[in-house]
């Protein structure tokens, strides 16, 4: 057999290769184009819109109390945390003044979806990374607070437990038992998390100085959450802008300055850590009194504009409202942290080999339904 | 800086910016296409207002114009302030960019030109987002119609 053989300098071509829609690691439908040399990345075009459901349009023909069963379905692992938004958003066009008892159950069950959001992404990343053994552990715990959600509100994923003005019903008698007995597992367990990921040699080889970005670019790419706290970006809204109750819970806001994937790794750990510390200093401190304030069956806000920022798992959501004094909002706008978290992959992902963009993908923790909304 | 400060010092920059005397959640500045990225460049890099986070950038259609939104905080300074362009031409609308001050503009500029069709000068790679290349009209626009696709209730 004769073959005929070119024999190449050192000059080398770039080709192109398309990873998604339907890659595992990408954990939803997005397409990434990749501009390789070798297993160089040069570029990453992101392709996503594979499920645009356009729920802003469809925000402008809905009541302020339908809207919020739309936001669940954007960032469905926090979905607690967004229709918090929206009604938070509502209630301040409306200058309702809400129950403590509301407000407080809204937290703990923020930081709870919280957990379970990172408690996921703990599981999935270590499973990117040929960690099967995380992702059980993963969901396992995981489990344990969806059987809380489901005795709370009846839904494990999509909560819809907030209405404008407060809670759709009072918590379960079960729910402060539960919690604590769930934190107090869960406090055993973390360290359990730490041994098997955190200190793995392997794991620290692929994420320790891979995907850099610096402070001032994940501020111009507007990088927040987690993976703008990796990269030193005090960003964290419940300490900027408290809403609900944060503002009478002491919390430390977790920063890491390394910037790489190791560091918004880390950040999601200690994270955990403070959420559950969170929710011990309000379990027991539930005031009594009403889960709802009184609200008119239509709700018209005032006409005018009405910006609400929270903190989601994956970073900062925007509400923005415009009302012209209707039943439906004259425009609605989801600023979501998936949209502009997934703007920097490229700038992390430059010069990197196409192994680790699987590790930098997912600890940027993407929801593909979060960024195409 | 506060409110009033911010106010003075884009007066005394531009004082055709048209700034709403009511007290809404926000100072906002509304200004027209033309003046909108010499106004950004100086807010981005003047030391004493020093806005280098544009934590919101939206598209609104009022029907007589379209208009892009821009939500912005200095994160060293914590103040804020939200920018408006008004813009009157509905058939081709056009505005500078200004991805070269904030690169989280890309994503959104192209977000804003795939649902309301308003064109960004000097955007590096402006295409549509969300929706297929082909796609027709704009559709968060509020003439939009699409009979098979949009029930009215």
């Amino acid at each position: 057999m004769s073959t005929e053989q070119t024999v190449l300098g050192n000059e080398t071509q770039e080709y192109f290769i398309n990873m998604g829609p339907q890659h595992p690691s990408t954990h939803g439908v997005l397409r990434l184009l990749l501009t390789l040399d070798g297993e160089i990345i040069r570029k990453v075009e992101p392709h996503m819109g594979y499920i645009h459901r356009s729920i802003e349009k469809m925000c402008e023909k809905d009541s302020y109390q339908q809207i919020v069963h739309l936001t669940d379905r954007m960032d469905y692992l926090s979905c607690h945390i967004n229709n918090e938004a929206v009604c938070l958003t509502v209630e301040m066009g409306l200058q309702l003044e809400i129950p403590e008892r509301v407000k407080v159950i809204r937290t703990i069950i923020s930081e709870l979806t919280r957990l379970a959001s990172h408690q996921l992404w703990w599981g999935v990343m270590g499973m990117d990374l040929g960690a099967i053994t995380g992702f059980l552990y993963g969901f396992r715990d995981r489990e344990l607070i969806t059987d809380i959600f489901e005795e709370t509100c009846g839904a494990r994923l999509t909560m819809n437990y907030n209405v404008p003005g407060g809670l759709m019903f009072d918590i379960h008698p079960n729910f402060q038992k539960r919690t604590k007995e769930f934190l107090a597992y869960f406090k055993k367990k973390l360290p359990e998390y730490e041994e098997l990921l955190t200190g793995n040699v392997i794991f620290e080889e692929r994420t320790k100085g891979i995907g850099y970005i610096s402070k001032e670019d994940v501020i111009s790419y507007g990088v927040t959450g987690p993976s703008g706290r990796g990269s030193g970006f005090a960003c964290d809204i419940r300490k900027l802008h408290p809403y609900s109750a944060y503002d009478r819970v002491e919390f430390k806001e977790i920063l890491y300055n390394e910037g790489d994937s190791y560091a918004r790794y880390m950040v999601r750990m200690d994270e955990m850590k403070e959420s559950m510390h969170i929710i011990d200093q309000l379990i027991d401190n539930i005031p009594e009194g009403d889960y709802k304030a009184k609200t008119k069956a239509v709700i018209k806000l005032p006409a005018g504009e009405y910006y609400q920022r929270v903190e989601t798992a994956r970073g900062e959501l925007g509400v923005y409202i415009i009302s012209d004094n209707k039943k439906s909002p004259y425009r609605v706008k989801f600023r979501s942290p998936g949209f502009s978290n997934l703007s920097a992959l490229d700038t992390m992902a430059k010069g990197c080999k196409i192994a680790d963009l699987v590790a930098m993908m997912s600890t940027l923790d993407l929801v593909i339904p979060d960024i195409d909304r | 800086m506060n409110n009033d400060q911010i106010k003075e010092k884009v007066l005394k920059w531009f004082p055709d910016a048209e700034i709403p005397a009511e007290a809404g959640q926000f100072l906002n500045v509304i200004v027209t296409p033309e003046i909108l990225h010499p106004l950004a460049e100086k807010l981005r890099y003047d030391k004493e207002t020093h806005f280098d986070y544009l934590f919101c950038l939206s598209g609104v259609d009022w029907v007589s114009n379209l208009m892009v939104v821009y939500h912005l905080t200095s994160t060293n300074l914590g103040h804020e302030i939200v920018l408006k362009v008004k813009i009157a031409d509905r058939e081709n609308p056009e505005v500078d960019t200004v991805c070269d001050l904030w690169k989280t503009a890309e994503f959104h500029e192209r977000e804003v030109y795939d649902l309301f069709g308003v064109k960004f000068k000097n955007h590096p790679d402006l295409r549509r987002i969300l929706l297929e290349d082909d796609w027709e009209g704009f559709p968060m626009r509020k003439d939009y119609t699409d009979e098979a696709n949009i029930v009215e209730l």
